[in-house]
């Protein structure tokens, strides 16, 4: 339906044409990205893996033979950071992954629409000649590319620190395999790469719900309250049949593409649930924006 | 154009319709999406395995014939193991009543011997409960790799002609044995383990249940399926003998080359199966020869897995005065060489003549104190004329421990049990 109707739109004497979207992209990203809030998630989430990583660092000055032993508790990947650096961005993705980034989304997806309608500043972006389905899409797209900015954010800072406090070298993938540094470098952006792909469902639920309020606050309170809750819901052993259509339950399968060979079966899934999400909820907040009053 | 107003008319989408009616099929369009993708994941795996080709008719006789025959020596793929056999969930606890003390032995080496945490024993032992992924690749009798995929860790058994290796990636730690699998090949598991679980692939599930086939079970081909995208016979086993707690024995058979696909043990008592084990995903094609090369990672600990295994059989030794938990399993080892046998087919049972201090006699002592109160919790305490003891019951195996320390473990109830410990009074 929306190809319909951006086939029509095209067909229009005064249409916009898609450069004129690139450019309402371009702004709406710089906009976002200008911002202090915006500029103050960014700067939390580089500075988690700069405390896992001194707090690693301290631990073992103190003679704490790292590498060996601990290795459950704690997050994953952390017994193996003291070898190898790069294994810093593997545990802070980890660690990430389940709160930091997913609010931080949701405050980016929670704001998009309903901040703009509380600011009254809605009203201003519709008259320019885009189209509700257009600037939906924009929106969802600036989201998208902060789960990506995000995730680079905390990907890169890990490996800053990890290089400056520990040996970089081989790494050691989960099947007992080493490779060289530089393919293991890869491996860790196509992990960067996973994980921002596993924000795509919150990134859509937060839209949805950015569209049903006009308080920005509101939206974001709603989207963390509801990622905790299904975070809660799905470390519970009774609730098993259910949890894999929650959305972060194959979340951590990132660390799969450090197998040899990767594992690709929750991979998979992952990407294919988020993909549902993306759909219904991307879909659901379409219905609900095209068609709402908007007054603000 | 669609602006702010989206009741104008002028908007793309309803000439003529009422809003209400444009709304209520804006919305559709989500429930729609959500409709085909929980019906795309509802049905699609209800399709995948419910299929069932049409294969040419195949005797039983014939069908285990092509299971004999199978010569396959190269594949590589994805094993589910789901074993439920009503175990009080303990890590690493095997399954008959003689491996407590092994998984006490086993969490205890956890934390003190930061070698042990990679010996095979301990993680071969997790399968015995719940679910668990295991990526199985092999290349002809001197060349197989297991790897047990875990979350973010993974455990990895490597047999290559004589080298044996572990790798353990939660500890970082690598066991090196030689002396083709004497410590760490998957075909020669701890004894610790019930019998079925030690080999955990289909196909050697399959053969232990035909070794055990004869006059006391019927052996029937039962449809077919589709196991990991491959037509398949079903071949059905069931025990005759009515004392015997397995219900029933389904292996799925590839019918091109005869590999069993997927062994499934239902229990008599019912509910979901004791031990699934199938392949999700298989390639009968050479796997990659990197595959069975390791080489320690940098920074890894490497234990001596034959050294560790020398040292540890010492330390049991001494320490098995002590520890009375610790005994038990060394007698339960030790019993296992002398190992007699009542009974014959499925009602088999194991007895292991007590040395008079059985598990209740430990209760004085520091563990083992701790060990009785347990079993005590775990236990029913029955009576015969044997005298008295506990039996320890799972969906699958039960234990009879008399007071005197002998101990019967069979595939049978627990009347079966009984009766041998009386017939051996």
């Amino acid at each position: 339906m929306s190809q319909a109707e951006l086939s029509q739109a095209g067909a229009a004497p005064r249409s916009p044409r898609p450069l004129w979207s690139l450019g309402l992209l371009r702004s709406e990203i710089t906009m976002t990205f200008r911002r202090w809030r915006t500029l103050a998630l960014l700067a939390v989430l580089a500075g988690v893996p700069v405390l896992v990583g001194v707090a690693v660092r301290i631990e073992t000055g103190r003679g704490r033979s790292g590498g060996g032993g601990g290795g459950e508790g704690g997050p994953a990947f952390i017994s193996q950071v003291t070898n190898n650096g790069v294994f810093l961005v593997f545990t802070s993705l980890a660690v990430t992954l389940p709160f930091f980034l997913p609010m931080a989304i949701g405050v980016i997806a929670g704001d998009s629409i309903a901040g703009e309608a509380h600011g009254g500043t809605l009203r201003y972006l519709l008259v320019a000649p885009a189209g509700r389905t257009r600037l939906l899409l924009v929106k969802y797209a600036t989201t998208l590319t902060f789960c990506l900015v995000g995730t680079l954010t905390v990907a890169l800072s890990a490996l800053a620190t990890g290089a400056l406090l520990f040996p970089l070298g081989e790494v050691t993938l989960l099947s007992g395999t080493s490779i060289p540094l530089a393919e293991g470098l890869l491996r860790a952006l196509a992990i960067a790469g996973a994980v921002a792909l596993s924000l795509v469902g919150v990134a859509a639920i937060g839209l949805f719900l950015s569209t049903l309020t006009t308080s920005g606050i509101a939206a974001m309170a709603t989207t963390v309250g509801l990622l905790i809750t299904v975070q809660i819901l799905d470390t519970l052993p009774q609730l098993e049949t259910i949890q894999p259509y929650l959305f972060p339950h194959y979340w951590l399968s990132f660390a799969d593409l450090l197998r040899d060979p990767v594992y690709w079966d929750q991979l998979a899934k992952n990407f294919g649930l988020q993909a549902v999400y993306a759909a219904v909820f991307g879909t659901a907040a379409w219905a609900r924006f095209t068609t709402r009053d908007i007054t603000a | 154009m669609p602006r702010n107003e989206p009741t104008e008319r002028t908007d793309e989408w309803g000439e003529g319709r009422s809003p209400k009616r444009r709304k209520a099929v804006r919305y559709a369009v989500p429930v729609a999406v959500a409709g085909v993708a929980a019906a795309t994941i509802g049905l699609v795996p209800a399709f995948a395995g419910s299929g069932s080709p049409d294969l040419p008719k195949i005797s039983a006789q014939d069908l285990i014939a092509k299971i004999a025959s199978s010569d396959v020596q190269q594949l590589s793929g994805t094993v589910r193991v789901t074993t439920d056999l009503g175990l009080p969930s303990l890590p690493g606890m095997g399954g008959a009543a003689g491996s407590f003390g092994g998984g006490r032995g086993g969490e205890q080496g956890g934390k003190s011997d930061d070698g042990a945490s990679a010996a095979p024993q301990s993680k071969l032992m997790e399968l015995a409960s719940g679910a668990h992924t295991l990526r199985v690749a092999a290349d002809g009798p001197d060349k197989q790799r297991v790897s047990i995929v875990d979350k973010a860790a993974e455990y990895s058994l490597v047999h290559n002609g004589k080298e044996v290796w572990a790798y353990d990636s939660g500890s970082n730690t690598a066991v090196h044995s030689t002396g083709a699998g004497r410590h760490g090949d998957r075909h020669h598991a701890p004894k610790g383990l019930p019998g079925d679980l030690k080999n955990a692939t289909p196909q050697d599930l399959a053969k232990q249940a035909l070794k055990a086939a004869g006059d006391t079970t019927s052996v029937t081909v039962d449809g077919t399926a589709k196991v990991a995208g491959r037509d398949a016979y079903q071949l059905l086993i069931k025990p005759k003998q009515a004392a015997s707690t397995v219900g029933s024995i389904r292996v799925a058979v590839d019918a091109a080359n005869g590999t069993p696909l997927k062994f499934t043990l239902t229990p008599k008592s019912g509910g979901p199966a004791a031990v699934d084990v199938g392949y999700t995903n298989v390639d009968f094609a050479k796997p990659d020869a990197g595959l069975f090369s390791f080489t320690p990672p940098k920074g890894a600990k490497v234990v001596d897995g034959d050294k560790e295994r020398a040292k540890a059989e010492r330390e049991h030794g001494k320490r098995g005065k002590d520890f009375g938990s610790r005994k038990g399993a060394e007698d339960f080892k030790k019993g296992l060489g002398g190992l007699n046998v009542v009974g014959k087919g499925w009602t088999s049972i194991a007895t292991i003549k007590g040395t008079g201090s059985g598990l209740p006699s430990g209760k004085g002592q520091g563990p083992g104190g701790d060990a009785g109160k347990f079993l005590d919790s775990l236990g029913d305490k029955v009576s015969g004329s044997f005298g008295s003891g506990r039996v320890f019951s799972t969906r699958l195996v039960n234990a009879l421990i008399t007071d005197n320390g002998t101990v019967y473990v069979g595939a049978v109830d627990k009347q079966a049990l009984i009766d041998a410990a009386d017939a051996a009074k």
